[in-house]
């Protein structure tokens, strides 16, 4: 309970008759990176508004230390937000920008000079402090939201998709940088997005959210191996679902075969759905024991191939290898126990109800 | 090369009721033509139009304009801040209702109040209702003033309005979640963004409202003549154009230096920001 530093509970929230969120229910750990994703319309943001004070929740509590701040308006909470579109104030040059916040809390003047400083050289702008806001690149904009937000010591950082308008080259740049601001500033961060790439790559914890609700809360990890229904199996990377039977522990059979597999603890033939990443499945020359079938498509993507192959049961798979295949081509594919990811039906479709 | 064509009628109607009036007003103000038929120069006009009398009502004029300025925006901001945060149908619907009067002729509305503030007119025998004694309102300082807040307030309201409405409301919440409490939000962040729409407003309503005629006369009587009357009254009454010209041109001048002004603090203050005009 203790380094429970926010705690959602039971929050539901509606817009003008519409639930937006769904009893949330989630704790945030102290110094913790945690990653709200989903798609877009789904609730993170409202989430995110929630904890900054700029919504009310219409009906659950939300607690900071222990205590609720549903009440407290934002100006009093020991959070701060780096804007989706950065809402950097437009009369003022980068300085008033970051000064802002101290300006506000009666800093002495050197303190204020010193500080706005030093978060400058954080985010890599030294010497920026009188450009107008509108002669920035959107990554310096970036960079100046970032620092506004973080010179004022929060306890908390909340960022909304704070890298959706940078370039893919530049975004990875960013990710790894914010990593490391949050390890060397030891700040909890949550962190808006809907790249599950981006959430991946940088949080400690994801809650992945669909429709007001949240689906499944882990790490990247977990989320990625063991996604819990169909919405984060589809939503976390490729994959490829097939329905399958659990023919006793340690043995399912899928495509027509039988496949040893880590998982135990079903009824004897009870119905499963089966989750095989593209990158898990390896292109081998057709055995007795693989599932066969014609290569249909092979698209180049940079680092791998994405290849189609049409079983002879009509289904089609999507395996990613570095090796290029031959379209028209007969091959089997190679899964192993590792790669083969198992649920309950009823937990499937579970998100689709 | 060809679109110029299509700028003719404009440059026509330019040079007819815009630069040879121009001409002709400095021609009277400062040309006098002798009993023989000779044109001369002379400043005559000129030092005629500094009379003591005519600069009394000229202060008159700059003082009135500038409370009704300072009156107008006292009363369209906070309008303009409280209908921008509304629903905006019921927006919609209230900034009508400030700009049906507009539709109207402003002479009309003026005697209209007339009527209204006459000492047995409407307001005094509700007035009478509540046992209060008549009070002597038309033909005072405070009835030329409310006659020109009450017609140039819209044109106040229209451009604060227009800003808050185009002011993305993240800046808002941006200095809220920096610590900024309602107070300080209104004064770091929202006066700023709005100042082009207050420069504007301001402009609107000085700059017509110094020069302005008739609604002093109608609502002040004789006593609080503005610079448009002096004006007028050299021009109809005593039929002496000359005079009249030089009074034109000081007038002029103000506007001018005025303008130039309302110019400056715009330039500064779009520094980053949206230009309103």
């Amino acid at each position: 309970m203790s380094n429970h530093l926010i705690l959602f509970k039971n929050v539901f929230k509606e817009f003008d008759g519409v639930e937006v969120l769904t009893n949330i229910n989630l704790y945030i750990r102290k110094n913790e990176f945690l990653t709200l994703l989903g798609p877009s319309g789904c609730g993170k943001t409202t989430m995110l508004r929630l904890l900054a004070g700029f919504e009310a929740p219409t009906s659950g509590d939300i607690l900071f230390e222990g205590k609720s701040i549903v009440n407290t308006p934002p100006y009093k909470r020991k959070l701060n937000t780096v804007f989706q579109r950065y809402a950097l104030f437009p009369h003022m040059d980068v300085f008033g920008n970051i000064a802002f916040g101290l300006k506000i809390q009666k800093k002495d003047k050197n303190t204020i000079q010193k500080k706005v400083k030093d978060m400058l050289k954080l985010v890599g702008l030294s010497g920026y402090e009188n450009r107008s806001i509108d002669k920035l690149s959107g990554g310096q904009m970036q960079r100046v939201a970032i620092a506004r937000a973080l010179v004022n010591e929060p306890e908390v950082l909340l960022l909304d998709e704070p890298l959706g308008a940078l370039d893919l080259k530049f975004r990875k740049d960013m990710q790894l940088e914010l990593k490391r601001m949050q390890k060397q500033l030891g700040i909890t961060f949550v962190y808006v997005t809907h790249d599950q790439e981006e959430a991946l790559t940088m949080s400690d914890t994801i809650a992945v959210i669909d429709n007001g609700m949240i689906q499944q809360i882990g790490t990247p990890v977990d989320i990625y191996n063991e996604p819990i229904n169909s919405f984060v199996a589809d939503f976390i990377g490729e994959s490829n679902i097939i329905y399958g039977t659990m023919k006793e522990d340690y043995l399912a059979n899928f495509g027509g075969r039988d496949f040893p597999c880590v998982d135990r603890g079903f009824s004897p033939d009870e119905p499963v759905v089966v989750v095989v990443r593209p990158e898990d499945i390896d292109l081998v020359a057709e055995r007795e024991e693989t599932i066969n079938g014609v290569v249909t498509s092979q698209i180049f993507m940079g680092v791998h191939y994405e290849i189609r192959l049409k079983d002879d049961n009509g289904f089609t798979w999507v395996i990613h290898s570095t090796d290029p295949a031959v379209i028209g081509s007969r091959a089997g594919l190679s899964i192993g126990p590792d790669d083969i990811h198992i649920m309950s039906r009823s937990q499937y479709d579970a998100a689709d109800a | 090369m060809k679109k110029k064509f299509f700028a003719l009628p404009y440059i026509v109607w330019m040079i007819l009721f815009t630069v040879m009036p121009l001409i002709l007003v400095l021609v009277y103000a400062f040309f006098n033509t002798t009993p023989s038929g000779d044109v001369i120069f002379t400043t005559e006009y000129l030092a005629s139009a500094f009379s003591p009398e005519s600069l009394s009502v000229l202060w008159r004029s700059l003082g009135y304009a500038l409370i009704t300025t300072v009156l107008c925006l006292l009363i369209a901001y906070p309008a303009a801040l409280l209908l921008s945060r509304l629903k905006p149908r019921t927006a919609s619907i209230l900034s009508l209702l400030f700009i049906l009067p507009m539709w109207m002729n402003f002479l009309l509305r003026t005697y209209a109040w007339r009527a209204l503030l006459d000492l047995n007119g409407p307001i005094n025998q509700l007035l009478g209702l509540l046992g209060i004694p008549a009070q002597q309102m038309l033909y005072t300082e405070g009835a030329v003033i409310f006659g020109l807040v009450y017609n140039f307030l819209p044109f106040m309201l229209l451009p604060i309005y227009s800003v808050f409405t185009k002011m993305n409301t993240s800046y808002i919440e941006a200095a809220e979640d920096l610590g900024a409490n309602k107070r300080q939000v209104l004064f770091r962040v929202i006066l700023p963004l709005t100042r082009p729409g207050i420069i504007t407003g301001i402009t609107m309503v000085f700059m017509p409202a110094v020069s302005t005629f008739i609604i002093s006369r109608l609502l002040g009587g004789a006593h609080y003549m503005m610079f448009g009357d002096l004006l007028e009254n050299q021009f109809m009454l005593l039929k002496d154009w000359n005079t009249g010209s030089a009074l034109a041109l000081i007038m002029m001048i103000l506007l001018i230096i005025s303008m130039a002004l309302m110019r400056k603090y715009d330039k500064d203050s779009t520094e980053g920001g949206t230009r309103l005009w």
